[in-house]
């Protein structure tokens, strides 16, 4: 592990019949997702992490400090750990502006009026919050106010970066402009950063690294795609259950080196992550009828009972999972190995553009 | 009659009895006020604001009144930072015992400061005798009366303000650095701050009116514990004219703290 990671085990018991109990590593410079559903204890692990709840067992250590183990009696209170928290709903300070709230954390660490203000002109600079300085957070828009939260957190010079939920409280056209941003900056820093989020393609997109956790475990580890090919639980198949594509998009049609797929959205250029829903996919014995759609011909790989449905996975170029009615498997006569013709709609498939890919393309 | 029909159905008529009874509320309200304009000698006014009684009670009542409110506020926010944040066994029953002046007699919460800082008092004799100050009929007396009757305003308006308030915030100012104790001056307080000045405004208005607590406790001397309703209620036995005037100015100073809160209670919700 890299000297200023983040190793943590944290045991927390939130109730009589609900504890957090966790175990983790983020190594400087990766961002790993926390991915769960609400209830999880994702929001938990954040108050553990940043010092808001102390532990009951276990041990979190930052770059080789110990933050909080309670077997040894150490504590480090939030005020010392030099965690930056980007919180679900921001919580931006209502009665300071925008430059108070950014400068808030350097002058809490000390630092003179001067200074703070132009450590926090250089994140008000870099991400693009110019003209907004003396306005209150209650007069930004949920955009501007969430780059305010991620230039506070920045501002202080933290050790580590936890981002809860960044985008959750956003509308869809702001996201993905927002998650470009964010992603830079994550990019950018130079720490372990951490994004807890419930949302499947966030986590996909911007993490190296995914957590699965659900009531209070973590169930599965392992990069975007291992979840995405071996999910273990069924909340990790469900997530996974999307099939998700990486390629480039130019008038319509998305190259994913594999296949040429037509999607709906004609204007978007670029690299692009494609989202197709196992249940909008199609499985023909011959070829379909209909030029408009996407179709190929492939052979089951894969096949998997899930009580009254069936999830089929295909086999390579463009591994495809795909869900049907076990009638419709019977019907078809579908088992692993049988040659079908699959197809989807350019309307089922989601298009999202994909900062990461154009990133690491060279090493693709 | 394109309205729809909902919009009519709401609008009721007020029944005659409520209406009769609410008016008699707002004759009981308005005919003292007139009742005080009308004896007002508006000629004389100025001289009668410039007799030595009244200006000595003018000035002894600002500055007991801001003594008692700066005190109040001092001690107040601590207090109700206690009562809010922090959990010990017997908050409900301290709780209690800080909004006791709010309900009690004032005379009776006079009688308990004498009976514990009088000179006989609990600890009176001995403060006394360790730094020569006597509390009642002094000035001091005064502003101790002002705070006890007073103080509770401010309390149990910042304890409910800090009980509103989301601590995320703090959260938030403490994984960005800040201790608890700029934690509070730099977040909660400013955070809190327009429930902060109604209560200040409140505890200053109670302290300015006070009575019965200070001529209990520290008595009736002009110039020493005279302050402007002690004034009033000696004038009425003897000079009616200065009475009123004194009046007026008091009936002048409540409506200011009112334009200063119209924000808070005059808006209709």
């Amino acid at each position: 592990m890299t000297s200023g990671g983040l190793r943590a085990a944290v045991v927390v018991r939130r109730s009589e019949s609900f504890a957090v109990g966790v175990e983790l590593e983020v190594s400087a410079g990766t961002t790993v997702a926390l991915l769960g559903p609400n209830g999880a204890g994702k929001s938990t692990l954040v108050s553990a992490l940043a010092g808001l709840l102390p532990i009951e067992a276990g041990r979190i250590e930052l770059g080789g400090v110990v933050l909080d183990d309670p077997q040894r009696g150490v504590f480090v209170p939030p005020e010392r750990r030099r965690v930056g928290v980007v919180f679900q709903d921001y919580l931006l300070f209502p009665h300071l502006n925008v430059l108070d709230n950014i400068c808030f954390g350097p002058r809490s660490h000390g630092a003179r009026r001067a200074e703070a203000t132009s450590r926090a002109e250089t994140w008000i600079h870099s991400l693009g919050l110019e003209g907004l300085e003396s306005r209150r957070p209650g007069d930004l828009s949920g955009g501007q106010a969430q780059r305010v939260a991620l230039a506070r957190a920045l501002a202080m010079d933290p050790d580590l970066l936890l981002l809860d939920e960044p985008l959750a409280a956003l509308d869809v056209t702001s996201r993905t402009h927002l998650r470009r941003t964010i992603t830079e900056h994550l990019d950018r820093f130079p720490g372990p950063r951490m994004l807890i989020t419930h949302d499947p393609a966030e986590a996909f997109l911007m993490a190296s690294e995914i957590h699965i956790l659900e009531g209070g475990r973590i169930t599965q580890t392992g990069t975007p795609d291992e979840i995405r090919l071996r999910p273990r639980t069924p909340y990790a198949a469900d997530l996974a259950g999307a099939n998700f594509i990486r390629g480039t998009a130019e008038g319509g049609l998305v190259d994913t080196g594999t296949a040429l797929l037509r999607i709906a959205d004609e204007k978007v250029r670029g690299p692009v992550l494609l989202t197709i829903r196992p249940n909008a996919i199609t499985i023909f014995p011959d070829r379909p009828e209909g030029s408009q759609r996407n179709a190929w011909e492939t052979t089951i790989s894969r096949f998997e009972r899930l009580g009254s449905r069936v999830r089929l996975l295909t086999a390579p170029p463009t591994p495809l999972t795909i869900e049907v009615t076990a009638d419709a498997a019977r019907e078809l006569r579908l088992h692993p190995g049988s040659p079908v013709w699959v197809s989807v709609k350019a309307t089922e498939i989601g298009v999202q553009e994909d900062e990461r890919e154009s990133n690491s393309q060279s090493d693709r | 009659m394109s309205r729809p029909s909902g919009s009519r159905a709401r609008r009721r008529r007020t029944p005659l009895p409520l209406l009769v009874l609410g008016c008699l509320g707002i004759v009981l309200f308005i005919l003292p006020f007139l009742g005080l304009l009308s004896r007002t000698p508006w000629g004389r006014l100025p001289a009668l604001l410039a007799g030595d009684v009244v200006t000595d009670a003018l000035r002894l009542s600002f500055l007991t009144s801001i003594a008692a409110t700066a005190i109040s506020l001092l001690l107040g926010v601590p207090l109700a930072w206690l009562l809010a944040r922090v959990e010990f066994p017997g908050r409900a029953v301290l709780r209690g015992v800080v909004t006791l002046p709010l309900v009690l007699p004032p005379v009776v919460g006079g009688a308990a400061l004498l009976f514990a800082l009088g000179r006989r008092g609990l600890l009176g004799g001995a403060l006394e005798s360790a730094t020569g100050l006597l509390l009642p009929f002094s000035v001091w007396g005064v502003i101790i009366a002002n705070t006890f009757v007073a103080m509770p305003f401010l309390v149990i308006t910042v304890e409910g303000a800090l009980r509103a308030m989301d601590s995320r915030y703090e959260d938030a100012a403490s994984t960005l650095g800040a201790g608890p104790w700029t934690t509070v001056r730099r977040v909660a307080l400013p955070m809190i701050g327009p429930s902060l000045k109604a209560g200040l405004v409140l505890t200053w208005a109670r302290a300015f009116g006070e009575f019965g607590a200070t001529i209990t406790f520290a008595g009736n001397l002009q110039s020493r514990t005279q302050t402007l309703p002690l004034a009033v209620f000696v004038a009425l036995e003897s000079d009616r004219d200065t009475a009123v005037a004194i009046s007026l100015v008091m009936v002048a100073v409540s409506l200011l703290v009112l334009l200063t809160l119209r924000e808070r209670w005059w808006r209709v919700p």
